[in-house]
């Protein structure tokens, strides 16, 4: 009502200069200091966590058990990135990682990619059934078990399409992938036709080129959620060969496993303690490689998803 | 090469396609004119189709084990019809109305406080006038929505272990030392509040694009009109938000039951299965531990039900009231 009213006036007013809204009283430069002071919290609230993780990497396991670690190192020493550089289950895991996250990654953006282009196409035939095909399973799922007695039925269980295959569609990648596909300008596109390219020439060399930013968001999404994945290696994984550096930290961190136990034979000191610093270098190592490629991808990523909130 | 032979025989043969509107709107056209236009398009969605079906309407189906007599080594659509015998037993079972209940807490608590924050996160953030400030507060708090749940859960433990943070500060106030995660009264406040810690910067994305498509013309009419910052808010911002506001909030009803089921089981023990036990843990150990599959998919299979109708009445009620849906 309010606005409604005054918008016939807000341009001439604008005009008039008449700016000096309740921005510049006093009222809102205290909401600015309070605004400010509230974010600077949220901040600390959010990296406080990894301080701590990294205080504890470079601490001694003695000072950590006497709980004096907080966001400084006490007793700092490299023995603990030492012990872990040594071991080798922890660098065959993580090994493990790479590949499951480059072979995920690239089977999921073929996959993607290409039926995100298909349906992106306004006039073909069967576009709707497509679309639902792939939309119905973000609202229905089969649930664990019977993903379960499928993957164990294709006989892929102990084998690393278990981690891989599952996960290579995303339908909301899908769908803010199509967004981006039906937002090109289709004068491209005819242009190539009109030069004897067909769908697939197209597809490769007129549309992919044009979608840097949208392709690189879904493969930082994708390597993400591969790297981060230690489920589908917990249910379908028994040999630890096989195992990803999330589910060797998750037994770490449980306790269960051997590794935790050689540790403190090396250090010398007690399971409890050696395993809070043992811990914190595996989650600083495994935590590495994605503050690595964030910095670079993150102009991407926030265009990538509100694309994919206008349209999806 | 097979899109370059097609696209040749189109553009030789007969006018290149697709210049100009569309035929086929309106005008049926055989299948075999579709096929030659638009075949390569099919081909192209074969395999992700062939994913779709195996790896999601594969367990859909397998959903019958629900229904079914299962044997392991088996057929895994089961061996023989045992009808309604597996739902009997889970509505019999106090256990699964146990963690029913603890699902239903633990997942409205997650919405009651896990979807204003991010809307109130964004609200401050649009007030920032220094680029700098808001790029790096927004840069930090996206970070935990990268971790994998393993750190995340990592990073509690430590932090709540009989040494960490806060039990520094508690014994510094002159408090005694909690072995938080032992405690069954504590499980749902640890497990709202790192949810909270991990989605709410990633959560203010949206709102902030939806923030940037609001009318600036109706803050300044509202100004002239007297209305303060606050009013400005209630009146300007919130209502232009409001879309996006409610397709979230449809589509976290919709994962209401899916309760952060990968977090609980790494963060609860036998200690608190009294209120961190929920659906999707019970029937993991239920299905995959103990091995009674079929009672496990069925308490899975209306779990799933559950979801979608919510999600489907949430979409209903919401095109009915306000007019926005998902579809």
């Amino acid at each position: 009502m309010v606005t409604q009213n005054a918008m016939t006036v807000s341009s001439v007013a604008a005009g008039a200069g008449i700016s000096v809204g309740p921005r510049d009283t006093r009222g809102y430069r205290a909401f600015t200091a309070v605004n400010t002071v509230v974010l600077l919290v949220v901040c600390a609230v959010m990296l406080y966590p990894f301080i701590t993780v990294v205080a504890q990497s470079f601490s001694s396991p003695g000072a950590i058990k006497a709980g004096l670690v907080n966001v400084w190192p006490v007793g700092f020493n490299l023995d603990t990135y030492r012990a872990v550089a040594q071991n080798g289950t922890f660098w065959g895991a993580y090994g493990n990682t790479v590949l499951y996250t480059f072979l995920g990654t690239t089977i999921a953006m073929v996959l993607t990619t290409t039926f995100a282009y298909a349906i992106s196409k306004p006039h073909l035939r069967g576009r709707s059934v497509l679309i639902g095909l792939a939309v119905f399973t973000m609202f229905f799922n089969g649930g664990i078990v019977p993903n379960y007695v499928l993957i164990s039925a294709l006989g892929m269980k102990n084998t690393m399409w278990a981690v891989i295959l599952p996960g290579a569609i995303s339908v909301f990648n899908l769908l803010v992938m199509k967004a981006f596909f039906e937002n090109l300008p289709r004068e491209l596109e005819e242009a190539a036709q009109i030069d004897g390219l067909g769908w697939f020439g197209i597809f490769c060399r007129i549309v992919l080129p044009l979608s840097k930013p949208v392709v690189a968001t879904m493969v930082l999404f994708y390597s993400v959620a591969y790297w981060n994945d230690w489920f589908a290696a917990f249910l379908y994984l028994d040999k630890q060969e096989l195992f990803p550096v999330t589910l060797f930290l998750r037994n770490l961190i449980a306790g269960a496993s051997t590794t935790a136990s050689e540790g403190a034979a090396v250090a010398g000191t007690t399971t409890a303690a050696i395993s809070a610093n043992i811990q914190a270098v595996t989650m600083i190592l495994t935590i590495i490689p994605i503050l690595c490629v964030y910095p670079f991808v993150q102009r991407y990523f926030v265009s990538g998803v509100m694309l994919g909130s206008v349209k999806g | 090469m097979v899109a370059e032979t097609v696209g040749r025989r189109q553009v030789v043969g007969r006018r290149p396609w697709n210049t100009g509107p569309p035929r086929g709107h309106g005008t049926k056209l055989p299948w075999r004119v579709v096929w030659r236009r638009d075949g390569v398009l099919y081909l192209m969605a074969v395999l992700p189709v062939l994913f779709l079906l195996i790896f999601r309407y594969g367990p859909m189906l397998g959903n019958v084990i629900a229904f079914r007599r299962f044997r392991p080594g088996g057929s895994i659509f089961g061996e023989e019809w045992v009808g309604l015998l597996y739902v009997d037993m889970f509505i019999n079972d106090p256990t699964f109305w146990h963690v029913f209940g603890n699902t239903v807490i633990i997942g409205a608590l997650t919405l009651i406080v896990g979807f204003p924050l991010p809307i109130v996160l964004a609200l401050l953030l649009n007030e920032v006038r220094k680029k700098a400030f808001k790029r790096a507060v927004q840069s930090i708090s996206y970070l935990p929505h990268f971790l994998s749940v393993v750190i995340v859960a990592g990073m509690v433990m430590q932090l709540l272990s009989l040494q960490g943070t806060v039990n520094q500060i508690t014994e510094a106030l002159g408090g005694e030392a909690v072995p938080y995660l032992q405690r069954p009264e504590w499980f749902r406040a640890i497990y709202v509040g790192s949810e909270v810690w991990q989605t709410l910067g990633w959560g203010t994305i949206l709102y902030l694009a939806a923030l940037t498509t609001v009318d600036a013309s109706l803050y300044e009419a509202a100004r002239i009109d007297g209305a303060n910052r606050w009013r400005q808010t209630w009146h300007v911002t919130l209502p232009g938000i409001r879309p996006t506001m409610i397709t979230l909030l449809i589509l976290n009803i919709g994962t209401f039951l899916n309760v952060g089921f990968e977090k609980v089981l790494l963060l609860y023990s036998p200690l608190t299965y009294a209120t961190g036990d929920v659906i999707s843990t019970y029937l993991y150990r239920v299905g995959l531990v103990s091995n009674n599959l079929s009672y496990a998919a069925a308490i899975g299979l209306f779990q799933a039900c559950i979801g979608l109708v919510m999600v489907l009445s949430a979409n209903l009620i919401s095109r009915r009231m306000t007019g926005a849906s998902l579809w």
